[in-house]
């Protein structure tokens, strides 16, 4: 067996040093899962965003790296019109399109791209709008574009005019989100000519920093530094994804130096990934939230001095410790700290089994007995939902509070969780999109998505709080609309419609010798400013 | 012989109507909806919902719905997946050689050394090679098969660095698949070092996956051959002079294969559920991984399709294992 692998090892190494003069520059990436797809549009993933619309294809604007922030992309500069409803795009002249083996493009971006970007999704009537049997768009959908854009047109081959149905602050940020790619009219008729439109979703063209190479299903995507791209050009020649599913076989990949870069590392695995010169660690505070949302028009969780001595009664640090692993913070806000408008001027309610108890009495609440609604799954925001509901239940119990824990399979739970006259409590969270407060406070908490079909798991629907939510979303002026988000926080706070639990911390592990890798806030992984030393 | 196999072939189609409801069943009544996971935290509105399960077909009644699968199926339609919109059957072909490589390599592993460990454990009944073998197949048979990969990895790859940690072939080879076995490809590509790269990255998935099958191999081997080795006519041959070696290779074992090629063939079986776990720890990409991913997103055609392929190869073999039983004893093809 050692005799064995020592001339396997040395057979390798032989090909290694032989194959070394003509290998480029190849950065290795083990990523988490397989990408559905190829097209940004009918996907809602971050790992099909990090497979398609990072490395591939560029957006009107897109995210700062490393921020929420939105920067010139495709678009290198646009105008909005005083009522905040025409949006009008310059786009970058020289943007080239890539080439594959069935196409070469015969002219640059244009108008005519960006129109067909939207209309393939928003228009049903479009040819492209199904080119694949029960494709849809569900992001376009979701952020409110169908309702939101009420045309979009050619002013000349550079410019292009978005007009909306009203002013909707947030707008600008859907654009950088990846479902906003902006693809190629003329790969999409090449490709209808010649019958095959699934490539679209196979092979993608983009103007991106990096060109498609080649996908084995489940196993790896290759991908070539784009020569011609229009911004600073890739430092890696080949950017390679290995698809490795499982946590610890990554970590494993990553120390024997078979990638250079790897998402998700589990929460035991830090102090070792720290304590291994040939790594280091990259962390910042993810930008989610995980909560635990009452029942709020099911008594006693109707009463918010209720809801605020149970809040009392859960040791959130405790939490953190034992769940997390240190690996979060508490969360006072709903939205993270990271994120423009968080009010940091608001208490938290301070941890006080006494206190609670004796809140519990002045409300007239005797015997209480609650469920907790913990997800079977792990989620970023939330490594084990079950054990928090167990110290939940601990802690409850010291205030006479009876707990029974209750779960679902995970569709089960997300359907379960918004039914009607749901009881008890259940542990969520989320996960920004696109870095405005808007989707995290009007998505969760506003009355029009304490209906069905929403995500308001409180059922809280406070008028003034909604009303503040729409006078922001209607305003583009940044410093206005961070007043109104922190008032809106501060009534959050006084009504407690949730026990606000965590925001947890994102960490990447990397090889010693990766530098320009930022990590991105909304958790995207890129890697057009990636270079490696030595 | 050839009613003998028309026989088989008959009693197919009946197992293979019933796997088909099985399998269409089988995710259905997994609680869990694969238009609201597609949303996830989000939420979908009711309307919305309605539309998309329209569109899917899943507002239809079970029966109809089955019977629509049915009739697609007829037509050689396996349907799409609802993740990658991708026709089942295609992506099916693309991995199904991985998940064959590996096990045929582990079948063979198996097979080549439980059969020689049973037969010698047997002859020498009682002593410590018995003991110490047994024992080790005992270990073997309850292996949790997660945890014993991610040791070798740990050990084998992280430690000793002997072996990659996964995948089929080291990155810097790079060839378009001609027969998807990447032993083959990796020869015909006519690289250097490919070959020794794809053959190393088979060997920790390999041992992991024979592990149990042969430790019931083994074990199997060594009581079929116990009970022919009491058998008359292994005295008598033992009695006329005949050289031990012939009594056991000839006498014995070819007699007592009956049982154990039943258990090899069964043993595919218990393969593929091994290759779902084997798979996924050594990020090979084969149907078993790809089986467990549809059936948390509930991607129900390729859930009930791929079921469907798996059911008919295990059948197949299963065929092809009964016909060998009639190769190796006559008397069953005469009946």
């Amino acid at each position: 067996m050692k005799l064995l692998s020592r001339s396997l090892l040395a057979v390798s190494a032989l090909a290694l040093s032989a194959a070394a003069p003509a290998m480029a520059k190849t950065f290795v990436y083990c990523s988490e899962a397989s990408p559905e797809g190829f097209d940004p549009a009918p996907y809602t993933s971050g790992t099909t965003f990090d497979a398609s619309a990072h490395p591939v294809f560029n957006g009107l604007v897109e995210f700062k790296p490393g921020t929420t922030e939105v920067e010139p992309g495709l678009a290198e500069s646009w105008d909005v019109s005083e009522d905040g409803t025409v949006y009008t795009f310059h786009l970058r002249p020289g943007a080239k399109w890539q080439s594959n083996d069935i196409f070469t493009p015969t002219r640059d971006v244009t108008a005519d791209d960006v129109i067909f970007s939207f209309e393939r999704q928003g228009d049903a009537a479009n040819p492209w709008h199904e080119y694949i049997p029960g494709i849809t768009y569900e992001y376009y959908t979701a952020m409110e574009m169908p309702e939101l854009v009420k045309s979009v047109e050619k002013v000349d081959d550079l410019t292009v005019k978005v007009t909306l149905t009203h002013s909707e602050a947030p707008f600008i940020a859907n654009l950088a989100m990846p479902f906003m790619s902006i693809v190629s009219k003329e790969y999409a008729d090449t490709l209808a000519a010649a019958g095959n439109k699934e490539d679209f979703n196979n092979k993608p063209i983009g103007t991106g920093p990096f060109k498609f190479v080649a996908y084995q299903k489940d196993a790896v995507i290759r991908y070539q530094k784009n020569a011609d791209y229009w911004g600073d050009a890739p430092k890696i020649d080949d950017l390679i994804f290995a698809i490795t599913t499982d946590a610890s076989v990554r970590l494993q990949k990553l120390k024997a130096g078979e990638c250079h870069l790897m998402p998700y590392p589990s929460p035991a695995d830090i102090e070792q990934i720290k304590a291994d010169p040939n790594l280091k660690l990259d962390e910042m505070p993810g930008l989610n939230v995980a909560y635990l949302a009452y029942n709020t028009t099911v008594a006693p969780f109707d009463k918010p001095e209720v809801r605020k001595a149970l809040n009392q009664a859960i040791n959130k640090e405790a939490i953190i410790d034992a769940v997390f692993q240190g690996a979060g913070q508490v969360a006072k806000n709903p939205i993270p700290p990271t994120m423009w408008s968080y009010n940091d001027a608001i208490v938290d309610d301070v941890y006080d089994p006494e206190a609670a108890k004796a809140a519990l009495e002045a409300a007239g609440v005797k015997d209480l007995s609650m469920e907790i609604w913990a997800m079977p799954v792990q989620r970023p925001y939330m490594p084990n939902a079950r054990r928090t509901a167990e110290l939940m239940q601990s802690d409850l119990a010291k205030v006479g509070v009876k707990a029974e824990i209750v779960s679902y399979e995970w569709g089960e739970y997300l359907k379960k969780s918004m039914e009607e006259g749901r009881k008890g409590a259940v542990i969520m969270g989320w996960t920004g999109d696109n870095g405005d407060p808007d989707n995290f406070l009007s998505v969760l908490l506003s009355c029009a998505s304490a209906q069905g079909g929403g995500a308001n798991r409180a059922f809280w629907c406070n008028q003034e709080f909604s009303d503040l939510l729409t006078q922001a979303k209607q305003n583009s002026d940044v410093e206005e609309r961070t007043k109104l988000y922190e008032q809106a926080q501060v009534i959050f706070k006084e009504q407690a419609p949730w026990d606000t639990l965590a925001h947890s911390t994102q960490f990447v592990p990397m090889r010693a010798n990766v530098t320009g890798f930022t990590m991105s806030p909304l958790g995207d992984f890129t890697f057009e400013h990636v270079d490696l030393t030595e | 012989m050839i009613r003998f196999l028309l026989t088989k072939l008959l009693y197919l189609v009946p197992t293979f109507l019933g796997i088909t409801f099985v399998a269409f069943g089988f995710v259905r009544v997994l609680p869990g909806d694969p238009v609201l996971l597609m949303a996830g935290e989000r939420g979908l509105s009711p309307e919305r919902h309605a539309e998309l399960a329209h569109q899917l077909g899943y507002d239809k009644p079970f029966l109809m719905q089955y019977l629509d699968f049915l009739v697609r199926l007829l037509h050689g339609d396996l349907g799409n997946s609802l993740v990658t919109k991708k026709p089942v059957l295609t992506e099916f072909l693309a991995l199904f050689p991985a998940t064959m490589e590996l096990g045929i390599v582990a079948i063979l592993l198996a097979t080549l050394i439980g059969v020689p460990v049973g037969v010698l454990a047997a002859i020498k009944r009682g002593s410590w090679f018995d003991q110490v073998s047994m024992t080790a197949a005992l270990v073997g048979f309850s292996m949790p098969i997660f945890w014993w990969g991610l040791l070798l990895i740990i050990f084998f790859s992280g430690i000793l660095q002997w072996t990659p940690v996964s995948g089929r072939i080291s990155l810097m080879f790079f060839f378009p698949p001609v027969t998807g076995f990447m032993l083959i490809d990796s020869l015909l590509s006519g690289q250097k070092g490919a070959f020794a790269s794809a053959f190393s990255h088979l060997i920790l998935p390999s041992i992991v996956l024979a592990t149990i099958p042969l430790a019931v191999i083994a074990r199997q081997t060594r009581s079929a051959m116990l009970e022919v080795m009491g058998e008359d006519y292994v005295r008598t041959a033992k009695a006329k002079g005949m050289p031990y070696s012939r009594v056991v290779m000839v006498h014995a074992l070819r007699n007592a294969m009956i049982p154990v090629i039943t258990t090899i063939g069964l043993q595919i079986g218990v393969l593929m559920a091994g290759a779902i776990l084997t798979e996924t720890i050594f990020s090979w990409p084969g149907i078993g991984k790809w089986m467990i991913d549809s059936i948390s997103r509930r991607d129900y055609p390729v859930v009930q399709s791929g079921l469907l392929l798996i059911a008919a190869i295990v059948m197949i073999v299963n065929l092809i294992v009964d016909l060998t039983y009639g190769l190796i004893n006559p008397r069953i093809r005469h009946k």
